[in-house]
């Protein structure tokens, strides 16, 4: 037992659909292995395989979660090892059975095991409040809630809060996803002291709606890795700040940019 | 009256969005079922009822989130808006 760690699993949720609960998780885990952590991402939305194409390696898949779960596997064959950082692992779902493929005490017998090999083990739930979200939550020690500005996200994000809260999963945090800087100042779309005043739980970052997710989701190299764009930076950013760092957010408002860099740029633009 | 709809300044539709949200998380998160609050309204109607006179087409009593004090985790507070007519002038021993 000469290197057993003790690792954090973190579940990524959000109740509703399409809101970017996988973007996320591919985009934390990957800066999670950029601040040198250890990290494990499971994609636990069996029948609806993704983090594998988000991050880039489905070439790459021979066993999954379920074989893994079954036995079928070693749980380290099951586990993918990323083609940028040799500290990133992937351990895809099943994309040939459903999500009655897994109990909850088989989840949290795996994320054990996981705890004792990796520093962080990201955990991709998927949508609903189902069998599939049930085990997901299961082996996890805190809570992520992805939600966007939009009623329908919030109003998911503050029943899962709630479920969370009552299976003992306390203080879940919060990231705002594609916000939209430019139509929160027209006032067409609830800001973040808004969506903060109403779900009253901690923040962990914002990250504006951003064509780059898109290009990046393409190539299967998450936004992170380049920082090309405020997305990627807003997801390192929360990554920091999962790791214990003090980084303040994002002035979305601004294009990202503090004032200073503002002030050179209006100086040497012409 | 049309025209001063015009002149009324158009409400920011997030301002909608958020009252809208509110509204409906107040029933979203009351576990309890619209009839237990219901008893619950006609208890306290009693109770208060021999204290004061109460307007009861005002009365409102709903479920909600709150953060206590110690900015802990939120929890879960009965909140009650009870507008009374007027006290009753009891005989105090």
């Amino acid at each position: 037992m000469e290197n057993e760690k003790k690792g954090t699993a973190i579940v990524i949720t959000s109740g509703k659909g399409g809101v970017g609960k996988t973007t996320t998780s591919a985009n934390v885990g990957s800066g999670l292995a950029i601040l040198g952590k250890s990290v494990v991402v499971v994609d636990a939305d069996i029948g609806l395989r993704n983090l594998d194409v988000v991050l880039g390696l489905e070439n790459r898949i021979v066993y999954d979660i379920v074989d893994v779960v079954e036995k079928n596997c070693r749980l380290k064959q099951g586990l993918i090892r990323d083609k940028r950082f040799d500290n990133l692992y992937l351990l895809p779902a099943a994309q040939t059975r459903d999500k009655s493929a897994i109990k909850p005490e088989q989840m949290i017998e795996l994320i054990n095991e996981l705890k004792e090999i990796f520093d962080y083990i990201i955990i991709d739930c998927p949508a609903g409040i189902e069998q599939g979200f049930q085990y997901s939550i299961a082996g996890a020690d805190q809570a992520i809630i992805v939600t966007t500005p939009e009623i329908s996200a919030v109003r998911d994000a503050d029943r899962v809060i709630g479920i969370l809260e009552a299976k003992g999963l306390h203080n879940p945090k919060l990231i705002i996803n594609r916000i939209r800087p430019e139509m929160v100042k027209r006032g067409d779309m609830m800001n973040r002291e808004d969506i903060e005043d109403i779900l009253a739980i901690d923040l962990l970052g914002i990250v504006p709606d951003d064509e780059e997710i898109v290009i990046s989701t393409n190539k299967g190299e998450p936004a992170v890795i380049e920082r090309r764009s405020l997305a990627g930076n807003a997801y390192m950013n929360i990554s920091r700040r999962i790791i214990g760092e003090e980084v303040e957010l994002l002035d979305l408002d601004n294009n990202g940019e503090g004032k200073f860099t503002k002030i050179l740029k209006l100086l040497f633009s012409k | 009256m049309e025209l001063f709809k015009i002149f009324k300044k158009q409400e920011k539709s997030k301002n909608v969005a958020k009252e809208r949200l509110k509204l409906v998380l107040v029933h979203d998160r009351a576990d309890l079922s619209p009839r237990f609050l219901d008893m619950i309204k006609t208890d306290i109607i009693r109770v208060i009822s021999e204290y004061a006179e109460i307007d009861e087409e005002g009365l409102d009593i709903k479920l909600t989130r709150m953060k206590k004090d110690g900015d802990l985790t939120p929890i879960s507070a009965l909140v009650a808006n009870i507008p009374l007519v007027k006290i009753n002038n009891m005989d105090r021993n």
